[in-house]
């Protein structure tokens, strides 16, 4: 079995990082992981984007030209994958910052309003992890408790405090997309 | 949990270098192998170590010469068109017959090209680059992991065959993440100073002299004899291939490095479909492993060389193969990267549904 999901925002959104995230939290169970950042000739304020695969096989291409799966932050982004993602494929979209819907009739679409669901948590900063939660009440990688195990390796020192709230923004994404 | 790591290939490959007993970096930035230079600025002092950022390639392969003169581990890391730079200086240091590791994040070319994954450096790793009759050994890993294990490899070449190893990567590689785990850590302290470093002559009754320039041309035949004798050493016992599903195969794919992984799943989906197609994946590019290639002469229907490049891999496996069987090929440049159902359609195109 192979997840693979492209992750695709602003640059400074925490796109890499919940990339990083699935990724370690996949490694952390045995599996596969692959980490692909957007390397090209990058530009401050410009979109940033990073492709993850979770397999139980060793894994061929990191890189992604038909996904499975998106997680987009902005409207760059999601003109960018919208089209490019596989059939029947999965889109979760931040529809406070998107004001576009997809045109595609095949794939399976989540509008989630992670930054305002992050503003109720106390901070936009958390955006990030709500969409990520979304993504994972959809389909299943990893387990969720391998994705705590994975903050407490990330957040750590003063940023261990901030465990608990993006805990907590995960679990709204994933109440969100069980309650739709 | 295991002792693996999540890390970035470029940072992995520094790790791994200096697990393997590197102690000495110098370098010059460029895309995509920036990491390895940083990481190596701040873990080489932690361990001893040292760092330097030269003002250009050709200054940091020069340094690289010199510390490889004092018998250290010592290497430096680029990017094709600064590994382009750097082609007389490795000349100077094969015709020095001192060590060094060189790994090259091969991009799109030629000129200045882009920074996309590519394999179009093979002739200038494999066939020369620099001036004169040298080789080097040239090694591919297919994932970081593998990266990381052949550099402990590729220092002990190095040191015991008194030779430039090139390790070549890609920006796939060199910037992604996976998994990663250090399992051989060289004990620096362990490591003689050979008899023939350039570092005082401590009682010896004669000085060593490390020159590449030799004026009489029946010392240089010598010398050049000498060279050869050892490069024909190693391609006798260096050579290395993985042979994956060979065991029944009727095709394969002859592939390396970024391509030779993607290929393993062009494999494994010629298999479900009942086509016996298998891979051989050169580990050493140079000594090219061309015996355990002709063992399958008799075997096989024919191969499929598949590489980021044109024709140059191909090259190699036509020496080895002639007319043996028939001989096809496929290769994307530029940076593109197939994906596996490309590589099967390329395959199905030149050698039918393979039954």
């Amino acid at each position: 079995m192979e997840y693979n999901v492209v992750i695709a925002g602003f640059g400074g959104q925490g796109v890499m990082l919940i990339g990083e995230l699935l990724a370690h939290a996949g490694m952390d169970e045995g599996k596969e992981v692959t980490w692909l950042p957007s390397y090209g000739p990058e530009q401050r304020g410009g979109t940033a984007n990073c492709a993850v695969v979770v397999a139980d096989e060793p894994i061929a291409s990191p890189i992604l030209t038909e996904p499975q799966a998106a997680i987009v932050f902005n409207r760059q982004s999601f003109d960018k994958f919208e089209p490019v993602l596989a059939k029947g494929g999965l889109l979760v979209l931040d529809s406070t910052l998107i004001d576009r819907k997809s045109s595609r009739v095949d794939l399976d679409l989540v509008y989630i309003p992670a930054t305002d669901i992050a503003m109720e948590l106390g901070n936009s900063k958390f955006t990030n992890m709500v969409l990520l939660g979304a993504y994972l009440g959809k389909v299943n990688p990893i387990s969720m408790a391998s994705l705590h195990g994975a903050l407490s390796v990330f957040l750590t020192g003063k940023k261990a405090a901030l465990i608990e709230v993006n805990k907590r923004a995960l679990q709204a994404g994933v109440d969100f997309v069980n309650k739709e | 949990m295991s002792d693996k790591v999540l890390m970035k290939g470029a940072e992995a490959l520094a790790e791994g270098a200096i697990q393997a007993g590197c102690r000495y970096y110098f370098g010059y930035p460029i895309t995509p192998q920036n990491e390895t230079p940083e990481y190596m600025s701040r873990r080489l002092p932690e361990v001893g170590g040292r760092f330097v950022q030269a003002e250009s390639e050709v200054a940091s392969i020069n340094m690289v010469y010199g510390a490889a003169c004092a018998g250290v581990r010592v290497m430096t890391s680029s990017s094709s068109p600064g590994i382009s730079l750097m082609q007389e200086g490795i000349s100077y240091i094969s015709g020095s017959n001192v060590p060094c590791v060189i790994m090259n994040a091969m991009r799109g070319g030629p000129g200045l090209g882009n920074i996309a994954p590519a394999q179009a450096d093979y002739f200038q790793a494999v066939k020369g680059g620099g001036n004169g009759d040298y080789r080097r050994i040239v090694l591919a890993p297919s994932s970081i992991q593998e990266g990381v294990d052949l550099l402990v490899d590729a220092f002990e070449l190095a040191d015991k065959y008194r030779m430039v190893v090139m390790i070549i990567v890609d920006g796939l590689i060199a910037q992604m993440m996976e998994p990663v785990e250090f399992k051989t850590r060289i004990d620096v302290s362990t490591l003689k100073t050979p008899e023939w470093a350039t570092v005082g002559r401590h009682g010896r009754d004669h000085a060593n002299v490390i020159t590449s320039l030799t004026l009489d041309a029946a010392g240089l035949e010598q010398w050049n004899l000498k060279l050869q004798a050892k490069y024909a050493q190693v391609e006798r016992t260096e050579s290395r291939i993985e042979e994956y599903q060979m065991d029944d195969a009727d095709y394969a794919i002859i592939a390396y490095g970024t391509m030779a992984r993607i290929a393993k799943t062009t494999v494994r989906i010629a298999r479900a479909k009942g086509v016996k197609l298998g891979l051989l994946r050169p580990i050493t590019v140079w000594p090219f492993p061309a015996k355990q290639i002709q063992a399958y002469v008799g075997k096989l229907k024919g191969t499929l060389t598949v590489e980021l490049a044109y024709r140059q891999l191909f090259e190699d496996v036509r020496l080895a193969l002639c007319d043996k069987m028939p001989l096809g090929w496929y290769g994307r440049g530029g940076g593109v990267v197939p994906g596996p159902q490309e590589i099967l359609g390329a395959f199905e195109e030149q050698f039918g549904k393979g039954r």
